[in-house]
């Protein structure tokens, strides 16, 4: 499978602060890819390199197999929805679509029309009078009537409230569906992921700390609950994501690809915010956690 | 690309230009009756007799009120394309947050400010040029008069040259330019506004003072001192020196820009103070009574300070080098542009995100 995105080594820092780090990861073609992980991850640094926005500072950053925001060509390929879903407040809906079919040659001037009348914007609004969500639907527009192979989105829901939220989400899909679009949606919101996306990266401190298809990634982590016991004595194919424990009993979250057969064990399926705020709370320097007081 | 650089521009770019074309309109409307007029008592008193000085002094009086807020909008309308056109170029994009939505159209940043600096550039040409053109045509007779008036306003002067001729295109262009690249250092519109400012009323200000004198070797003359070029002239009763001062312009060329006036003696060192020369007996005695002082007049002493060696030493550019001077300065301004409009096009692809 092709990458859409690939990242090596890649770094960007502003004076003394790095701003991402040492990123290495490889997304995979033809997936809605959510990018997940606290503020100050990286997320959006990451996906200003990849689509042209930033220059790296280190390490490189290949997007459909050509440098990233390199020439009309590579510009062209890439669409990209910025954080925020900025428009020109003093132009209108119409002047928008204009400015796309102006600025990309291979504009879908019917699909922009069609999407704009669906959603029901009114073409002579200025941008600057729309709603939130009514603007990040706008971008959003603009970003598939410029008919991407890849689709970047940094946030786009972020701002917006829960029925806007669904709405633009929504659109997004179908989007990527009828258009085999692949796209990559970052967010600080599991919530969001889950609805939307196929495949999932975890982003803590630059570094990924899982990627993955998301029915791959529920199916082999598991949570034991039990009596309390040492994590390094769990079997060696159970990779220990999480573990809290409390003066009697231990729960841990454990990725493993075979069946879990130990009878002291409660074991359930962790959703996918579990999944994911388990790996948020690991130490991202070590991979490991503290022993605590487990040797007592 | 080129429509969108219009659709951003228009508003600004229509307020700009209805200005202009209105002053235009008032200056076109004007303009002629007021080139007759001059002409006709440039006429009236050729034939008169007795020099036209009273009639040019009068005319520029009459005048100086228009003549004045002219040059000043021709001053002020580079450091305006400036603040209004050059400095949010950039910033209004990076403080709305619409740089991330253009630059992620298929067209490459450099391409996408080469077409807004040449779209808006050329536009501050030619409102400088439409403002320079009407003024320049409109203050032709009254900057005549302003010449030959007293205090001088020449052409090649510092404040007129600025503001007629094409410097004021190369005065614009700069300016915007300037603006531009301001903006995207600073990129906040208020202090690249205010840092533009700055930065255009220095040089429009050292240009004259520390540039322009030096564009050509200067013409060094030391004519006689003409009585019709004394500003003030003392006899002190009782002996003592003469107290003379001599307007700083060069006879037969009212229009020169003079750098330098001063009374030299005999040796050709400067005079300070006062001119030693007897004043209690000979020519240059004060007149004793009225009847002589209008008989005699004061040529009796003008003769004595020649034969003396006194002279009037002026250092100037003459007005025929009006229009090298201009294209010099234009040339120059015009390779600032360049060089600024490069370093914005580097800037935008490199360092900016």
């Amino acid at each position: 499978m092709t990458a859409v995105l690939r990242a090596e080594g890649l770094g960007k820092r502003y004076g003394k602060r790095w701003a991402l780090r040492d990123c290495t990861l490889d997304i995979p073609a033809g997936h809605v890819v959510g990018l997940v992980g606290p503020n100050g991850a990286g997320k959006t640094t990451l996906l200003s390199l990849a689509c042209g926005q930033l220059t790296p500072s280190a390490g490189s950053v290949e997007v459909l197999g050509g440098r990233a925001g390199e020439g009309p060509a590579q510009l062209a390929r890439v669409g990209f929805v910025a954080q925020d879903t900025p428009t020109y407040a003093g132009l209108s809906v119409a002047e928008h679509l204009k400015l796309g079919a102006r600025l990309n040659p291979r504009w879908d001037d019917a699909l922009a029309r069609e999407r704009v009348e669906r959603l029901g914007l009114d073409p002579a609004r200025r941008a600057g009078r729309l709603s939130g969500g009514q603007r990040a639907q706008l971008a959003l527009t603009l970003g598939l009537a410029k008919r991407p192979e890849l689709l970047l989105l940094d946030e786009p829901v972020a701002a917006l409230d829960p029925l806007a939220r669904r709405e633009f989400l929504q659109s997004l899909m179908e989007a990527a569906v009828e258009h085999e679009l692949s796209v990559v949606l970052s967010s600080h919101l599991v919530s969001d992921v889950e609805r939307t996306c196929d495949h999932l990266v975890v982003l803590v401190d630059s570094r990924v700390q899982v990627a993955g298809e998301v029915e791959e990634l529920l199916a082999t982590h598991h949570r034991l609950t039990g009596p309390r016991r040492d994590p390094r004595r769990l079997p060696a194919d159970q990779h220990v994501v999480s573990a809290s424990h409390t003066d009697r009993q231990s729960t841990f979250i454990v990725r493993t690809d075979a069946p879990i057969h130990d009878p002291a064990w409660t074991v359930s399926r962790p959703g996918l915010e579990d999944l994911v705020l388990a790996y948020l709370d690991r130490r991202p320097e070590t991979g490991r956690w503290p022993v605590l007081e487990v040797e007592r | 690309m080129i429509w969108l650089a219009w659709r951003q521009f228009r508003a600004a770019a229509a307020a700009m230009f209805a200005a202009l074309a209105a002053l235009a309109a008032v200056l076109a409307f004007t303009g002629r009756g007021l080139a007759d007029d001059y002409a006709a008592g440039i006429a009236a008193c050729t034939v008169r007799g007795g020099g036209c000085s009273a009639y040019v002094q009068q005319f520029f009086h009459a005048h100086q009120v228009p003549f004045f807020a002219l040059t000043a909008i021709m001053l002020v309308l580079p450091a305006l394309i400036g603040l209004f056109w050059g400095a949010p170029l950039i910033t209004r994009e990076l403080e709305a947050g619409t740089h991330r939505l253009v630059w992620n159209q298929s067209i490459t940043r450099t391409r996408w400010l080469a077409v807004r600096l040449g779209l808006t550039g050329l536009a501050a040409l030619a409102a400088a040029g439409l403002g320079s053109l009407a003024v320049t045509w409109w203050s032709g007779p009254v900057d005549q008069a302003a010449a030959g008036n007293h205090p001088g306003f020449p052409r090649m002067g510092p404040l007129l040259f600025d503001a007629r001729g094409v410097v004021p295109l190369g005065y614009a262009a700069f300016a915007f330019v300037l603006g531009v690249a301001v903006g995207m250092l600073v990129r906040r519109t208020l202090p690249a506004m205010a840092v533009t400012l700055a930065v255009f009323a220095a040089v429009q200000a050292a240009v004259p003072l520390l540039v322009r004198p030096h564009l050509d070797t200067p013409v060094h003359a030391a004519p006689a001192i003409a009585e019709t070029d004394v500003e003030d002239l003392l006899f002190p009763r009782g002996g003592g020196s003469l107290h003379l001062v001599v307007k700083p312009r060069v006879p037969g060329d009212p229009a020169a820009w003079v750098l330098s006036s001063r009374i030299v003696d005999a040796s050709g060192e400067e005079v300070s103070g006062g001119i030693s020369v007897s004043t209690s007996s000979g020519p240059c005695a004060p007149p004793e009574h009225r009847e002589q002082a209008e008989r005699r007049g004061a040529a009796p002493c003008f003769a004595e300070l020649e034969r003396l060696g006194y002279r009037h030493r002026l250092v100037y550019h003459p007005s025929d080098r009006f229009w090298t001077f201009q294209w010099i300065e234009t040339g120059g301004y015009a390779a600032l542009t360049l060089g600024l409009a490069g370093f914005c096009l580097w800037w935008v692809r490199r360092r900016l995100s």
